[in-house]
């Protein structure tokens, strides 16, 4: 019988653009340190690590073995897991089987990237077909901008829309003291900002962070013993749909996203998201994603995204806050993004938001996005099994 | 004790040192629908799938991207393990236990396409070890010397090892290097780092590896007979090689002590029927044995000497030729867990074992072996 698993523990670095002061396995170490602390424990008492981050970045083979002395891996189990940017969630769902598998009762998970040791979009390209798509049609943005553009022809929201995101998201960030940009932006500020790929602005998108993430899971009866309030894993969904980027229609919904959300939804019993899920910690790169993908969350209803944001349902105080912590467009160790996510909805459910903490969290979303228009879904609770 | 669950459909491709004809995708593909054939299921059977890869050694970033479509991942729940087949196996079935269903494990490798000196080199420490070229094959020259010096062990008897796994590889249609060897063969073929001579050393290949991993109530359905999962364990030693006993894999000691406390072996040399081991590299047969409690440690040498390792010996190790006979890196692993379940379904044609009931996979993560992981697979439930 598969246990029923918990996550009893967070911790995170303080995120920043540079961090010259600590090597990637210094950074990893703050991140294991604070998660320890986080449920007091040491590392002597986890049983299995898993740990993932883009190779490509770092250029360090075998980050697994590599990370021991930050990790705390010596003489125990350590494996990697590796999904371009929903890494940090597929990391933490791998955890989340350690755990229900029996094997083991507790699990670090860890997710990490030190961008500033790399040409960021000369390794993201390399995730394409060497002969076909690489030097047409890869990367981040490019493909996002076929997105916005789509989305914006099928629904008639415009820029300032997706703009209003980008200023929630990083408002938000001012009450969360680990996020990267801490400084709050305007929607003219946003629609004046350079414009990289029509229409996505500057200040429309992700920064590129270091940063490291980690999280403690513990099985049921540990779980209930170690943390005043477990944030349980409900159930968790994965739909890596596309292997080439011309793949998925930009004239319609994120399918891998409303296809993982879907099955993450009917495991945990979650037929109305908006009403049932409390807060949500979403994995967007770009602002337009915080108008179109609340959509295939069925959030709100198709075409619906701009309306729903515009009339405050997903600020702080509204039907579903999102990004509570300033989101990916205030901090984006890539990594550790996607666990970012999964870490913030465990900390709203453990209670531990601080100033950013939305009040009577019951239910919580995180998603992680990635890999060729890839998602992850988890689902959290604060009731136990 | 863990909750049942068992392999139920295997395939790998043959390997070569160049597939010059096949993408690794084709190659995925094809041990995909081999995998789903030999079980006699269709990818409606499949609950999840792991695919197996690594950045570097496939020249991309997020690897897994590139072979979701030929492991049949569209609409279902998927990850990748970037490191060896028995690790990418060991997530696949916590997720067979955990609730996950049925499990795909894909694994996928071309050292042709890439230069595995600069690949393993890319494993060591940037700043105080990288610059000084050291890589895969001379971290293990330092290793085997270590080993020869710890015991008193001669290259003669290194030597052996790979005159046995070349012998056995001519009954593995799979093996890239069947070879007919003497030990003075080995020991005149070209220097590659000493004391690693060329005949001491894996070769690079391409190939590639499936297996199916159900829980109790799914293997049934399956054509095969199942082979059981009794015991499963890994353990990562220390980074730094001066910081590791490089003849003392204490990391492989308590991977095995788990595994079999898992699967209740308390005598590996009795309990077991055969073992398939990673040796990349002669002397980590011996090596490797001495860690999974075969025999005290220095005694590993001795083994083939007694016999007892060879075809006709109480404890078979590498009946398939081993890795020394086809090196598909991160594949390699996951052809051992391959090679033990058909030697226990007696599907293993002329290698095989008579009466193999129970039997031990073995893989590696990182340099000499930092990281095990070790199978401990059964005929019977």
């Amino acid at each position: 019988m598969a246990q029923r698993v918990a996550i009893i523990g967070t911790g995170q670095t303080h995120h920043r653009s540079h961090r010259p002061d600590v090597t990637g396995r210094e950074m990893i170490h703050e991140a294991v340190t604070r998660a320890l602390e986080d449920c007091e424990l040491t590392i002597r008492d986890i049983d299995a690590i898993v740990i993932g981050n883009m190779d490509h970045f770092e250029s360090v083979n075998f980050a697994d073995t590599w990370s021991v002395d930050g990790s705390g891996g010596v003489m125990k189990p350590i494996m990697k897991i590796s999904t371009g940017g929903t890494t940090g969630a597929s990391v933490s769902i791998a955890a989340q089987y350690h755990v229900a598998s029996g094997l083991f009762d507790k699990v670090l998970a860890i997710g990490w990237e030190k961008n500033s040791e790399s040409d960021t979009t000369g390794a993201i390209i390399t995730c394409s077909d060497p002969i076909w798509d690489r030097f047409s049609y890869s990367g981040a943005i490019s493909s996002l901008a076929t997105e916005a553009i789509g989305y914006i022809n099928r629904t008639g929201a415009t820029q300032e829309d997706a703009a209003r995101v980008a200023v929630r998201d990083r408002g938000n960030a001012l009450n969360n003291p680990y996020a990267h940009l801490r400084k709050a932006i305007t929607v003219d500020e946003v629609m004046n900002s350079p414009m990289l790929a029509y229409p996505i602005k500057l200040l429309d998108v992700c920064p590129r962070t270091d940063g490291a993430c980690a999280l403690v899971m513990a099985a049921e009866d540990e779980a209930k013993k170690l943390a005043p309030q477990p944030a349980w894993i409900k159930s968790s969904a994965v739909r890596h749909t596309y292997t080439w980027f011309g793949d998925p229609d930009p004239n319609t919904g994120l399918i891998s996203l409303q296809r993982a959300a879907a099955d993450a939804y009917e495991k945990a019993g979650i037929t109305e998201p908006a009403k049932q899920l409390d807060v949500a910690e979403l994995y967007m790169p770009y602002s337009y994603a915080g108008l179109k993908w609340i959509e295939d969350l069925r959030f709100c209803s198709e075409g619906g995204g701009a309306k729903f944001v515009r009339e405050g349902h997903t600020a702080m105080d509204g039907m579903i806050p999102i990004n509570p912590s300033g989101g990916v467009l205030s901090t984006n160790c890539i990594g550790a993004t996607a666990m970012l996510r999964v870490a913030e909805a465990a900390i709203q459910v453990m209670g531990k938001g601080g100033d950013r903490q939305v009040p009577n969290v019951n239910n919580a979303v995180a998603t992680g996005f990635g890999g060729c228009w890839w998602s992850d879904v988890m689902i959290l609770t604060a009731e136990a099994p | 004790m863990i909750d049942p669950i068992a392999i139920v459909g295997v395939a790998q491709t043959s390997y070569e040192r160049r597939k010059k004809d096949k993408t690794y995708y084709d190659l995925v593909y094809e041990v995909t629908r081999d995998a789903l054939g030999d079980a006699g299921f269709t990818l409606d059977d499949i609950d999840g799938v792991v695919t197996v890869s690594n950045d570097f050694w496939d020249g991309r970033t997020i690897s897994g991207m590139a072979v979701g479509d030929a492991a049949g991942v569209h609409d279902k729940n998927v990850s990748t393990v970037s490191g060896d087949g028995t690790f990418g196996a060991a997530y696949g079935a916590m997720r067979a236990l955990g609730g996950g269903g049925t499990t795909l494990v894909v694994v996928h490798s071309k050292g042709s396409e890439g230069d595995p000196s600069t690949i393993t080199n890319g494993m060591f420490d940037p700043i105080f070890q990288r610059l000084l070229g050291i890589d895969y094959v001379t971290s293990a020259a330092l290793q085997c010397r270590r080993y020869l010096d710890a015991h008193g062990v001669a290259e003669e008897q290194l030597a052996q090892v790979s005159v046995k796994n070349h012998g056995n590889a001519r009954n593995n249609p799979y093996a890239q290097l069947p070879l007919d060897l003497s030990v003075a063969d080995v020991m005149a073929s070209r220097p590659i780092a000493d004391p690693l001579k060329l005949l001491d050393c894996s070769p690079v290949s391409d190939g590639a590896a499936a297996i199916i991993l159900a829980p109790e109530d799914r293997a049934g359905k399956a054509k095969t007979r199942p082979v059981w999962v009794k015991g499963m364990a890994h353990c990562a030693d220390e980074y730094v090689l001066g910081e590791r006993d490089l003849a003392d894999p204490k990391a492989l000691r308590d991977a095995a002590k788990r595994a079999y406390a898992m699967a209740g072996v308390t005598d590996p040399v009795a309990e077991l029927d055969l073992i398939e081991l990673y040796d990349a590299f002669s002397y980590m047969e011996p090596l490797w044995l001495e860690g999974l409690g075969v025999c005290e440690p220095g005694q590993g040498a001795t083994l083939i000497d007694k016999g007892l390792t060879t075809m006709g010996g109480a404890l078979p190790v590498n009946p398939s030729g081993g890795v020394l006979s086809a090196h598909p890196v991160l594949v390699a692993g996951l052809a051992r867990i391959i090679e033990a379940a058909l030697q226990l379904r007696g599907e293993a044609g002329a290698r095989q074992v008579a009466g193999a009931k129970r039997a031990l996979a073995h893989g590696i993560n990182g340099p000499c072996g930092q990281s095990h992981c070790v199978w401990v697979l059964s005929a019977e439930q």
